[in-house]
């Protein structure tokens, strides 16, 4: 085999996504509408829960502008949801009863935005209230209201296991914490967006702000009775999705149906306020923990009691619990795991994954775990850490929940990080504060943690064209990741060709024949493998071709600069234009396609924050973030770089500022951007990161996934950083997020647990 | 979201918008900055009928000295005080006060006269006019009246304005660069004050005004009255709640919302070199 250059692998390559977007060019659906495209708005539900009496449209279709306006009687599509569980379908618009603030309960089509928000304020939507039902533990609990009387309880998976009496007989010292995960909102830059528009030759062009367009595809050609290949699913430059679109809203499905009853090009792009109520939630579990060990320093057992909420329905909710149980023994040996949960609807919006999507509660629970148990045994938590890690010897490693990490290095990040922050100085700072009482507080969190990414399969094409591009052709649906750059280096890498000559196919179901989407940090390492994969096929194609064409043996030839030459002979070379003519001539092709899929692969890495606390308001500012992530062999380090900032500001940020929140009577008090705290550049620090480098086996690329490891390893970091300051007030655990008042409030004693 | 329907006419003169005023009564609202007014349209909170528009009215854009105090035209956008050297050098405290409201773009836009109208006890300039002691000139149908801070501030949302008055100017006193202080605590860095506190020291008396501490911008009354006494800046600040229960919301409760008052009101007057 000749050796294949990789010279653009790993160099900060720019995203040529880039001038599009700071431009402006780069338009997203709601400013691109169909032309002749009404708009729609939905009618929702103001009340949380009750029995939907009547929904009055009359007066609403009399108004001016409005073309058509439906409800759940007059539209008739099949319910969403696992029809092995009949009892717990979600209606695409409410029917019989309204399950939470924000369900959409009729929708209207008008000539203008303006006109359709008229009509929408003169729908009377009679709703007989019931009580609400907020809260995870509370919806599982007695004398609550049932959201679905005929499926008789809140709970709709899973089961607590009744507990071993011996689990923790070999444990010296046992430490508890109980901890919520409270709710966030994804809140992607751009809301949900959706256009349909009916083709002259009785196809459907759709655009979506989506992950996966073929799922699109799949359950739109549904709801028209049409086959998917007359239906063409694009995903423009698409806001933002963070996990929350990645599958199908009910109000999609509305959308397609209104254009097929008119035959008119209709787009719905939902405001601010909808994109909080009706988009779908993250995190929203609870968890009582337990961990055992011996008295110096053996975990024994972790034992965890879980309760997930996933909100109104159960959708898009249901796996995260999943997640969170098999990461839940996070980068440890734990002889054995009891983790049991159960899973439970609530008055409130749906949940689903939102990035991490149940492995940021994983690494939060057994880290702050582990911090309760390093002050039961009196010893430093980052010691703790390294008596109970894996050796790197010891992979593949398979854990107590039976996932099988592919490779590891966890010392090698936590080091790093330790040396980064200046571990040793921060401690013996933290010590002369707490004896002043001038000086604000210090908290130092630590945070060793592994995630998982990949799973399932992606395709990937290349193909070589007469004129010397070179196609790719993704299944990947890029969001804001940087795709087209990081696709192009890797077929560019393969074939010795410059970047400019790659063109990125993506993202439309009539350029792309199939494709699964992005999410769970796997486009790089599925569907950058799958173009590796097909580059390198066509490497091979191009190789017996030149081998013909210079009477030379195929192993002798190598890729050369934009093109195949003869080792040792650059003169003999043949461009990569000349090669496909030549195939094409004699009616062969240097193009090929596959589907990669391997076994998943575990990132890693350590997190510290360094967070300083007012004594006198509670107020907490991040003073340092340090990250080293070890996501293997890194393709793009700029892009890597943008992927760890992100997931930093929306870690750090669910734990200082941001929660949805909602009454006793499951009214929703965050639906503005005003009351829902999503940070800007001046509330968060600069941050320090860093890499280590333990390639996966599983692809040949030797990447794992970075999308998620930002939120994973910071939300346990800052929220260990919080109750490592408070540690002199006796607070032994507090739940975020760490508004100055609940931080106050602990200091006086008055919440947390000691 | 779109806003309701409205009308829109564009005032060409101070008289012209109170003239309109007179015509179109409580359905119809001034438009300044707007960056209080249309996102509560938006939402539909707010439903006016008409909108005078009165953002171009040049005339009303200027920061003047005037003797013993500055005058400042009420639609003088917030990022004009910010950087006005004659505030800078002679009442301080109110250009730091404008340079911490909202973002960029919202001090690019909004208004003193506007902010002022509006009288939001969250806002952070109401309560910096108040312990200034400023005065409001407010024009209605029969001609200019003033109206002193201390007593312009009746309500939530509620001024001593007349229907058909407009403020034109604002008046307030000149303090040098004596002490003073604007402690402002918020969740973001953008995000209105959960407690503001504004503090100046002028002609040996210190006037202290609270953000968000009531229904309206308000003194601190006892704080004041205990400095008058001799109380030290420590006894005072514990003073600095005294008779106020601020409403709780998502941010903070009522008694969060004392305790701070407090301690921002003695890191205000241990600034202020009181």
């Amino acid at each position: 085999m000749a050796a294949v250059t990789h010279t653009l692998l790993g160099h900060a390559v720019h995203r040529s996504e880039d001038p599009d977007l700071l431009t402006g060019r780069a338009r997203f659906i709601a400013a691109q509408a169909p032309a002749g495209a009404l708009r729609v708005v939905f009618v929702r539900s103001q009340v949380a829960h009750g029995e939907l009496r009547s929904v009055d449209v009359e007066a609403a279709a009399q108004m001016p502008g409005v073309r058509g306006i439906w409800t759940a009687a007059t539209l008739a599509l099949e319910p969403q949801g696992d029809r092995e569980n009949p009892a717990l379908l979600r209606p695409v618009l409410a029917e019989g009863r309204v399950r939470f603030v924000g369900e959409a309960v009729a929708v209207i089509a008008a000539d203008t935005l303006g006109a359709a928000y008229d009509a929408a304020d003169a729908v009377v939507v009679d709703v007989d209230p019931l009580p609400a039902v907020v809260g995870p533990v509370e919806a599982a609990g007695p004398d609550v209201a049932l959201l679905f009387p005929e499926h008789g309880s809140n709970v709709v998976a899973g089961g607590h296991h009744d507990p071993d009496p011996a689990f923790f007989d070999d444990a010296d010292v046992v430490a508890h914490v109980r901890m919520s995960h409270h709710r966030v909102a994804p809140v992607p830059m751009e809301p949900n967006a959706f256009a349909v528009e009916p083709t002259a030759d009785g196809g459907w062009n759709v655009w979506a702000s989506t992950q996966s367009v073929f799922g699109v595809r799949e359950a739109v050609a549904k709801v028209l009775g049409a086959d998917a290949s007359a239906v063409r699913v694009r995903a423009p430059w698409v806001g933002g999705g963070f996990g929350a679109k990645g599958g199908v809203y009910p109000e999609q499905l509305v959308v397609a149906a209104v254009s097929a009853r008119l035959d008119r090009p209709v787009v719905w792009a939902e405001t601010r306020t909808e994109n909080l109520l009706a988009m779908t939630h993250g995190r929203a579990q609870v968890h009582d923990v337990e961990i055992g060990a011996t008295r110096d320093g053996r975990f024994t057992g972790l034992r965890v009691l879980g309760w997930a909420d996933v909100g109104a329905y159960p959708g898009r909710g249901m796996f995260i619990p999943m997640v969170t149980r098999r990461m839940s023994s996070g980068v440890y040996r734990f002889p054995k795991v009891d983790f049991s949960a159960v899973t439970v609807v609530t008055t409130t919006t749906p949940t689903g994954p939102y990035r991490g999507a149940g492995r940021p509660e994983a690494a939060a629970l057994v880290e702050r775990a582990v911090d309760a148990l390093a002050d039961e045994l009196g010893m430093d938590p980052v010691e703790l850490r390294r008596r109970n890690f894996p050796d790197p010897s010891e992979f593949p490693f398979t854990t107590a929940t039976g996932a099988t990490y592919d490779s590891g290095d966890y010392a090698a990040s936590l080091d790093a990080a330790l040396a980064l922050a200046d571990y040793e100085g921060l401690r013996a700072d933290q010590q002369r504060r707490r004896q002043d009482p001038m000086a604000a507080l210090l908290g130092i969190g630590v945070a060793t943690y592994v995630e998982t990414s990949g799973g399932g399969q992606e395709m990937g094409s290349v193909r070589v064209l007469t004129d010397g591009t070179v196609e790719v052709v993704t299944g990947s649906v890029a969001n804001g990741q940087g795709h087209q750059t990081t696709w192009a280096q890797i077929a560019a890498s393969v074939l010795g060709v410059p970047l400019e000559v790659v063109r990125v196919v993506a993202s439309d179901t009539g350029l792309v024949d199939h494709g699964v989407g992005s999410f769970g940090s796997r486009s790089l390492q599925l569907g950058g493998s799958a173009v590796h994969e097909a580059a390198s096929v066509v490497v091979d194609q191009a190789r017996r071709l030149a081998a013909d064409l210079l009477e030379a043996a195929p192993e002798d030839i190598v890729v050369a600069d934009g093109g195949l030459a003869v080792a040792g002979v650059p003169a003999s070379g043949r461009s990569w234009a000349e090669l496909a003519s030549v195939a094409e001539s004699r009616a062969e092709l240097l193009a090929h396609s596959l589907d990669f899929g391997r076994g998943g692969s575990f990132p890693s890495g350590c997190h510290v924050a360094v967070v300083e606390i007012d004594r006198q308001t509670g107020k907490v500012e991040l003073r340092d973030m340090v990250a080293v992530d070890d996501c293997g062999v890194v393709i793009n380090p700029l892009l890597a770089e943008g992927q760890v900032h992100g997931g930093l500001a929306q870690g750090i940020a669910q734990m200082l500022l941001e929660e949805v929140r909602f009454d006793a009577d499951g009214n929703p008090l965050t639906s503005t951007l005003v009351d829902y705290g999503i940070p800007s550049a001046a509330d968060l620090p600069s941050f320090t990161t860093a890499h280590t480098v333990t390639p996966s086996p599983n692809n040949p690329l030797g990447a794992k996934g970075i999308g998620e490891s930002g939120t994973t390893g910071s939300i346990a970091a800052v929220w260990n950083a919080v109750v490592d300051a408070l540690e002199p007030f006796g607070v032994r655990h507090l739940d975020g997020p760490f508004t100055a008042e609940t931080v106050w409030r602990a200091m006086q004693g008055q919440t947390g647990s000691s | 979201m779109i806003p309701a329907s409205f009308d829109y006419k564009r005032a060409e003169s101070v008289d012209e918008a109170i003239a309109l005023l007179g015509e179109h009564g409580d359905e119809a609202k001034l438009l300044a900055g707007g960056h209080s007014l249309l996102p509560l349209m938006k939402l539909r909170l707010a439903t006016p009928s008409f909108l005078i528009d009165v953002g171009r009215l040049k005339d009303l854009s200027y920061i003047r000295d005037a003797g013993d105090h500055i005058a400042i035209g009420a639609l003088t956008r917030h990022r004009d005080v910010e950087i006005s050297d004659l505030l800078a050098a002679e009442v301080p405290l109110l250009a730091r006060a404008a340079s911490t409201v909202g973002d960029p773009q919202v001090r690019h836009r909004g208004t003193l006269g506007g902010t002022l109208a509006h009288a939001d006890p969250a806002s952070d300039l109401p309560a910096v006019i108040l312990a200034l002691g400023g005065t409001l000139v407010a024009q209605g149908p029969g001609g200019s009246r003033e109206i002193a801070a201390t007593d312009f501030f009746q309500g939530f949302l509620e001024t001593a304005l007349a229907e058909d008055e407009m403020i034109t100017e604002v008046r307030v006193p000149k303090f040098g660069g004596k002490g003073w202080s604007f402690q402002k605590f918020t969740r973001r860095s953008q995000d209105w004050a959960i407690v503001g506190v504004a503090a100046v020291v002028a002609n040996g008396s210190t006037g202290i005004a609270l953000v968000n501490m009531a229904s309206t911008p308000v003194r601190a009354s006892g704080v004041e009255s205990a400095l008058a006494g001799g109380a030290s800046a420590t006894d005072a600040a514990a003073q600095a709640a005294d008779g106020l229960e601020p409403g709780a919301d998502l941010n903070a409760s009522t008694e969060y919302r004392q305790h701070l008052a407090r301690v921002l009101v003695r890191r205000a007057l241990e600034e202020a070199g009181v």
